[in-house]
């Protein structure tokens, strides 16, 4: 390696810009941080050796310099950030709206859209948070973060360590904040340092140079907060796999006692009962609101039971033991042994029981003779009614719709639109009569019934959607936020502030750096050399054109 | 009176505070020598309204709160009005840091075009959806507020050094780039003007349309220039609409809100042309030497400090807050609902911009540039994703 001796007698890495411990430019080096073109010395990374600068002949180097520039990694962000904005433009494919006249994308876009929706379905971009190339381009931000942050750090912190007090010449009279003092007594240059001092600067010497630094560990902020990123994206990949991430959702009917999926049969959920509360429109309050916007719930909630299965012997019947009694309800969630339960939706549609009165066909009043009532999710076979009719129950479809070869069918196992065929077994007639039972149907199959079956009433309940969540990863989560948050404070609300007072003759030339916020730094040092001679630095900004 | 009324009146003197307050930072221009009265009278004065103003407004959203029982933060109404409170608070805050009175002549009258928007919404109490009904909802919007009311500061300044620093004597791209962004101020007073013109007026038209498999009606405050997309007038003896939204407008009242951006455009461009007409030349142009005395530097520097400042609270408020509210609300602490990919979208726009600032090439007009786009971005989460592309955190 082809080590740099400074002529300060300290010996640098390969690639150096500015000598670590006395900070003189380095021939021959200053066009890798661009300060052969500029008054002003870079001081972004102190002028230390970086790896990426210094080598860049073999593949490897090149990957390297090329994760390791700020410049790809701002372009790596403006891209997420332009595919992200596309993905808004029309609505992702979970978010079709209920009412869409078809869900189905392959439809939706094209019909909603027009030309313009086709290509965007097209193009995968109605799945674009899931998409490879965007998940790609997460993992790219994630591999430039890794190695620019190794990049710098390393040679960052080791010219913070060995920076000495005492500075070349050029390296202050090309800072920023710059001035020269022909005539400073001594008592002058202690009165700055005591009031450097008293401004919780921390002060090195060496033969009267001396070093006023403060903030030093704002430095670190940008590091922090990368690997506070690095390990959000870690936990987004750890949440990929099921043993790291659970979710379900579950139907539960209110007084139903099931298993609920994804706890391996080891949990059970029973709804006592669901709630929908709704504000009250007399209240004085909301009134003008309600009336001009109509009702606004305020509450669902679904009381349950959480039962753990106790399998003593395989295949056996489990034995169900209460664990929790809760309520929950939105922005409430219940939890027990690593699961969360979320209340998640409702269906208010489904029957529960129907209530069918008997009357003669001919009767006008329909006089009901006898009735019976099935109940939808345990139907009995047969009926047999205190007036002597017996009703078979033939056929049952919870969910009726007919098919297109005109076939009566269920479309789903739940109540939403029960329909039946019913035998009656008059206790007169031998003859029984045939009915096809409804909601708003009451066909008769032969036309010559002398009995009609009617629906007299009926019950419906709620059932309650409840979301079931294991989500181990939010502690990652939630360790990379509060890391990433330490990170950017630190950077953004401390600045590392330098000044250096270097004796010359009977003066003193002054210079002062800082990573950010100078109106602070320029404060800090009219007070300092307040009422001294020492003549108030000059901010000789660059502006790039 | 009762806490409602009350509590409207605060607004309404923090309002009429505020525009004392900008007419006593204007009167800072005529001392000619701005360093050595930094500390001048009218200054004082002008900050001392500003925070009687911000205590009055605050006391709005203390009376509304005892009123209805809940954070008044749970609609668009609500929410503009607290993020036009955050705006005076990052203010008077960078105020101090700065004491840079102009800020106050340019930060104030857009803080005041914000809280004057969000008068046109809704201001009846309303009661709250229980998704709503977390205190994570207070402690993520709040947060948000003020991360944003700093991002804003970061804006005026920026603006304020495009408005400062770029040459008027002749048009070019970037003097016309600068009228485009002063226009739409303008659209905003054009929307605020028309609808309260058509409020005092009482109009109402209601439409009938189709939407997804529902019959839905529509009520337009506005004469309708656009009809809802298959949408039938059934108010009789008003203006019959000129044509229809097109299909692809969906979603909730697509058609009104058309109807409204279009009137807002029309009625902003003649506000616009009027005063361009008045003035004879262009509106960057005039507002131009207001800013001979301040320093380009500092207000480069103040922008950049406000990113730096506002970009943590902003992340801790958008980002981290937000998502334990998801997380106990619906299970997720991210969904890639719009509302949270535009405040993702908003979030790297700034880390971009913070990265970019680490060069020197991008110091002074390029961040100037920045500084309104990110803030642009912001503008357009609130207005257009909330009323438009709505998702689960819709305000509409
Ligand atoms: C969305 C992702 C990212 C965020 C939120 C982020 C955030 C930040 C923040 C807040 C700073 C401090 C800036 C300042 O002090 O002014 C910073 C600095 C930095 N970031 Fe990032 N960053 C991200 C991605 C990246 C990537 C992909 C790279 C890779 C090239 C990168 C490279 C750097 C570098 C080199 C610094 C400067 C360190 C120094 O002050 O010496 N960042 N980042």
């Amino acid at each position: 390696m082809n080590k740099i001796k400074c002529e300060c007698g300290h010996v640098n890495p390969e690639g150096t810009v500015l000598c670590e411990a006395c900070g003189k430019p380095i021939e021959g080096n200053q066009h890798i941080d661009g300060n052969d073109k500029k008054m002003l010395l870079n001081m972004r990374y102190e002028g230390t050796a970086r790896r990426s600068q210094t080598y860049r002949k073999s593949f490897i180097d090149k990957v390297w310099s090329f994760f390791s520039s700020v410049k790809v990694g701002v372009w790596l962000i403006v891209v997420a950030l332009v595919a992200s904005m596309i993905g808004t433009l029309f609505p992702q494919s979970q978010f079709i709206p209920a009412n869409a006249t078809s869900r189905d994308p392959a439809i939706y876009y094209e019909d909603q859209f027009g030309l313009i929706g086709k290509i965007y379905y097209q193009l995968g971009f109605h799945e674009m948070y899931d998409s490879w190339w965007y998940l790609v381009l997460l993992g790219l931000i994630g591999v430039s973060l890794v190695i620019c942050s190794l990049d710098r750090f390393i040679p960052l912190y080791k010219a913070l360590r060995i920076q000495k007090p005492k500075r070349h010449e050029t390296f202050l009279n090309r800072q920023r904040f710059y001035s020269e003092t022909e005539k400073v007594s001594q008592e002058e240059i202690e009165q700055v340092k005591a009031k450097l001092k008293k401004q919780r600067y921390k002060i090195t010497e060496e033969n009267g140079h001396i070093l006023a630094e403060k903030g030093r560990f704002s430095r670190w902020g940008p590091y922090v907060n990368h690997i506070g990123l690095i390990i959000i994206l870690l936990a987004a990949i750890l949440r990929t796999t099921p043993i790291m991430f659970t979710d379900e959702y579950v139907w539960v009917r209110e007084g139903e006692t099931i298993v609920i999926p994804g706890t391996k049969g080891e949990y059970y959920i029973e709804n006592e009962q669901f709630l929908l509360e709704m504000h009250d429109p007399d209240d004085d309050r909301f009134r003008d609101a309600i009336a001009s916007g109509g009702m606004v719930a305020s509450n669902y909630q679904t009381d349950v039971v959480i039962y753990k299965a106790k399998q003593d012997i395989p295949g056996a019947e489990p034995e169900l033991e209460p664990i929790l009694d809760d309520s929950i309800q939105m922005n409430k969630p219940a939890k027990f042994d690593g699961y969360t339960l979320y209340q998640s939706g409702y269906q208010q549609n489904e029957f529960r029981s129907m209530t069918f009165k008997i009357h003669e066909t001919n009767d006008e009043e329909a006089t009901a003779i006898d009735s019976f009532t099935i109940d939808l999710f345990n139907p009995e076979s047969e009926y047999i009614l205190d007036s002597g009719f017996r009703v078979v129950l033939d056929q049952y479809y919870p969910d009726y719709y007919l098919t297109d070869e005109g076939v009566p069918a269920s479309e789903t196992n739940y109540p939403r639109n029960p329909a039946f065929v019913v035998v009656v077994y008059p206790p007169d007639a031998s003859e029984p009569e045939v009915s096809f039972l409804g909601i708003g149907r009451n066909i008769d199959a032969t036309g010559e019934n002398d009995y009609k079956v009617a629906i007299q009433d009926f019950d419906t309940h709620y059932v309650s959607g409840l979301t079931l969540r294991v989500d181990r990863t939010l502690i990652f989560f939630g360790i990379g936020a509060a890391i990433f948050m330490i990170g950017v404070i630190q950077g953004m609300y401390w600045q590392h502030r330098r000044v250096w007072i270097h004796p010359k003759a009977d003066g003193v030339l002054l210079a002062g750096h800082t990573n950010k916020n100078w109106f602070g730094l320029s404060k800090d040092i009219e007070k300092a050399i307040e009422q001294t001679n020492i003549k108030m630095v000059e901010d000789r900004q660059e502006l790039d054109k | 009176m009762d806490l409602v009324s009350l509590s409207g009146n605060l607004l309404y003197a923090a309002f009429i505070l505020y525009l004392i307050a900008t007419l006593f930072f204007g009167a800072t221009i005529r001392q000619k020598d701005s360093k050595v009265k930094k500390k001048g009278i009218s200054g004082n004065i002008a900050i001392t309204i500003t925070i009687l103003g911000f205590l009055s407004h605050f006391g709005y959203f203390i009376t509304r709160w005892m009123s209805s029982g809940h954070a008044p933060l749970g609609n668009m109404f609500e929410f503009v009005t607290f993020l036009g409170m955050a705006m005076i608070l990052a203010f008077i805050i960078i105020y101090f840091m700065y004491r840079l009175s102009f800020l106050g002549l340019f930060a104030l009258p857009i803080a005041m075009l914000i809280i004057a928007y969000a008068s046109m919404f809704p201001s009846e109490v309303a009661p709250l959806v229980p998704s709503l009904n977390s205190h994570w909802l207070y402690i993520h919007v709040s947060t948000v507020a003020i991360g944003q009311g700093i991002l804003f500061i970061s804006f005026v300044a920026g603006l304020m050094y495009l408005i400062k620093e770029i040459d008027q004597s002749k048009r070019t791209s970037k003097n016309t780039w600068l009228e485009v962004i002063l226009y739409t101020a303008f659209l905003f007073i054009g929307f605020i003007v028309i609808t309260t013109v058509f409020n005092i007026m009482g109009y109402k038209a209601t439409f009938e349309y189709q939407e997804g498999t529902q019959m839905v009606t529509t009520e337009y405050h506005l004469p309708a220039i656009a009809a809802p997309n298959n949408g039938v007038l059934i108010t009789e003896e008003v203006m019959e609409p000129w044509f229809e939204a097109p299909t692809w407008m969906q979603g909730a009242d697509a058609g009104r809100k058309f109807n409204t951006v279009i009137w807002s455009v029309f009625s902003g461009t003649i506000i616009y042309l009027l005063t361009v007409l008045i003035l004879r030349k262009r509106v960057g142009a005039a507002l131009q030497p207001l800013l001979r005395n301040v320093k380009a530097d500092l207000l480069d520097e103040i922008m950049y400090r406000a990113v730096a400042i506002g970009f943590p609270i902003f992340t801790l408020g958008g980002l981290i807050f937000a998502a334990i509210w998801a997380q106990i609300a619906w299970g997720r602490f991210w969904g890639w609902d719009p509302k949270e990919v535009w405040a993702l979208i908003t979030w790297f726009f700034y880390a971009a911009f913070l990265h970019l600032r680490l060069s020197r090439g991008w110091h002074g007009e390029k961040s100037g540039w920045l500084a309104v786009v990110g803030f642009g971005i912001i503008m357009f989460n609130l207005i257009v994703v909330n009323l438009v592309l709505a998702g689960l955190h819709s305000y509409a």
